[in-house]
């Protein structure tokens, strides 16, 4: 079994845009997603917005410097995650088909493998 | 003792038609791309040796297959201590064949395996293209660089990476579950086509057409389809790569110039190639409709079908342009539409039809739009600008038989200036 990591990324305007009706449909959808895949989810959350983020930039000299906000300014951002195990590749892309968030043009999913060094 | 020349015919014939069968073998066997390969290249060097001193065997891929499997074995077993700490090929154990891979559906299996692993969506379209020619079509890396004009270090990087991202994402060694499977064979083709285009005028080089790679397109077209015989678009693409080949040998003189589709002697196309291609193509469409690959394999059998270049159907193709433009918008198909315009109404339709194009980006830099206005140009007799239009194409084109064709028809223009 291979561990990966789900990253959902989306335009948070849109995803903020969004009415509660919208909201609920996509938790429901998580719910379902949760469901379906059963021992496969390891971890998952959502993220706040990107407006409560911020950032330590890498030093050389001395301590790390803190800034405001995301580590990368883009218009798509992480708002959420899972981790889950499964077989191989297509079991994970397989899984992650059903994430609600692919029901919608603005967001998408990275799929990575975790490294399990041993 | 064998004569030297047969044993190195008979194992240059059987890395041609055996490698992607010994490898995908050996594969199973070791479950490590890169073990495998070399366990293969081995199996290689060693019948050139061994052929020599006791013959070629009558079943080469067999010989070849056995030593290879058990050079692996060899080595997966002295080395297993330090193999089980390394991520191995994903392979479903359940399905897995035969070992000495009987029966012909084992064998078609285990290649398939290899092809749809090279091809899985989950690599860039480049390095589908470089793992498919290296490890399917058993091209050298060295090969595989030029064919795509990129350095050798390059391509062994962009190659390594691609086997490196296989193991590391565990990107599965099986045929994809039939409901993927529309969408796995759509990448595979897509790749096959590439390397199918890449030979049949090649980018750069003194050839026009490279015959291994266009062999090569070919073969794992056959593959395919022999495999998925109810795919409509495996029968549109292997249509269209056999109905275009069957002019190979008219395309380019004895001298070595370029000859046009206009000019080539009609009676040398291959015409067993396109039967096969226009039963395949009546097959793609009765399976799948339309397709880009079964449009552009119509418009080739349209071509096929007229006795000489005069009776050519341009309506006909024109109207095949359309329906293709809609399938598969793009430049290219653009321009090929244009040009087809022409031959139907005139070089003054067709250049009209071609003017929009000169604005568009992605035709920039590309030979044949300044080549067919030199030739629209030329038949209205517009020397000068003619002239200029093939000066522009030759600053475009690298690949030598091109190049003095266009020079030729340059120099004939260049003697109504004065």
């Amino acid at each position: 079994m291979v561990k990966y990591l789900l990253l959902i990324y989306g335009d948070e305007q849109i995803w903020e845009a969004g009415s509660a009706e919208d909201r609920k449909e996509i938790e429901a959808g998580h719910a379902a997603f949760v469901a379906a895949a059963g021992d496969a989810v390891l971890a998952g959350h959502e993220l706040l917005p990107t407006a409560t983020a911020m950032s330590l930039r890498g030093s050389v000299a001395g301590r790390p410097a803190p800034t405001d906000g995301p580590f990368l300014e883009s218009k798509e951002v992480l708002g959420g995650y899972y981790v889950v195990e499964a077989p191989d590749l297509d079991a994970a892309i397989k899984l992650a088909e059903r994430l609600p968030e692919l029901t919608v043009a603005h967001s998408g999913v990275e799929i990575r493998p975790i490294n399990e060094p041993g | 003792m064998t004569e030297n020349s047969d044993v190195t015919e008979a194992v240059a014939q059987a890395h041609r038609h055996e490698w992607a069968r010994v490898l995908a073998v050996t594969v199973r066997v070791v479950r490590d791309l890169d073990l495998a390969e070399e366990c293969v290249q081995d199996a290689y060097a060693q019948a050139l040796r061994n052929w020599a001193v006791n013959g070629v065997p009558a079943r080469p891929g067999a010989w070849l297959t056995t030593v290879a499997r058990n050079r692996a074995k060899d080595l997966v077993r002295r080395e297993s201590v330090l193999r089980s700490a390394l991520p191995l090929l994903v392979m479903d154990d359940v399905v897995a064949g035969p070992e000495d891979g009987a029966g012909p559906h084992a064998v078609g299996d285990d290649r398939l395996r290899l092809v749809f692993t090279c091809c899985h969506p989950a690599l860039s379209r480049d390095a589908r293209v470089a793992l498919t020619l290296r490890l399917v079509c058993g091209l050298s890396t060295t090969e595989v660089a030029r064919a795509f004009l990129v350095q050798d270090s390059a391509m062994a990087a962009r190659i390594t990476r691609a086997k490196k991202k296989i193991s590391a994402a565990r990107i599965p060694y099986r045929m994809p579950a039939p409901g993927d499977l529309p969408e796995r064979v759509g990448s595979v083709l897509d790749v096959v086509h590439l390397v199918f285009t890449t030979g049949h005028a090649a980018p750069v080089g003194e050839r026009l057409v490279r015959r291994d790679l266009v062999d090569g397109a070919i073969h794992l077209a056959r593959t395919l389809h022999e495999l998925l015989p109810d795919n409509g678009a495996v029968a549109g693409l292997l249509a269209l790569m056999l109905l275009t080949d069957a002019r190979r040998d008219t395309r380019v003189s004895e001298a070595g110039e370029l000859i046009l589709l206009a000019e080539q002697d009609r009676s040398r196309w291959d015409v067993r190639q396109i039967d096969e291609g226009t039963a395949l193509l009546t097959e793609s469409l009765r399976r799948a409709g339309p397709t880009s690959y079964s449009v552009q394999a119509a418009i080739a059998a349209v071509h096929a079908e007229a006795p000489t270049w005069e009776d050519t159907d341009w309506a006909e193709v024109v109207g095949l342009y359309e329906v293709l433009r809609r399938l598969w918008p793009s430049p290219v198909v653009e321009l090929n539409r244009a040009i087809a315009v022409g031959f139907r109404d005139g070089p003054e339709a067709g250049l009209a039809a071609l003017a929009p194009l000169l604005a568009e980006p992605a035709l920039g830099t590309y030979t044949y739009l300044s080549a067919a206005r030199a030739d629209f140009l030329r038949r209205l007799g517009r020397w000068a600008e003619a002239a200029t239009s093939y000066e522009e194409a030759l600053t475009m084109t690298d690949n030598d038989v091109e190049r003095a064709f266009l020079v030729k028809r340059r120099n004939e223009v260049a003697t109504h200036l004065d």
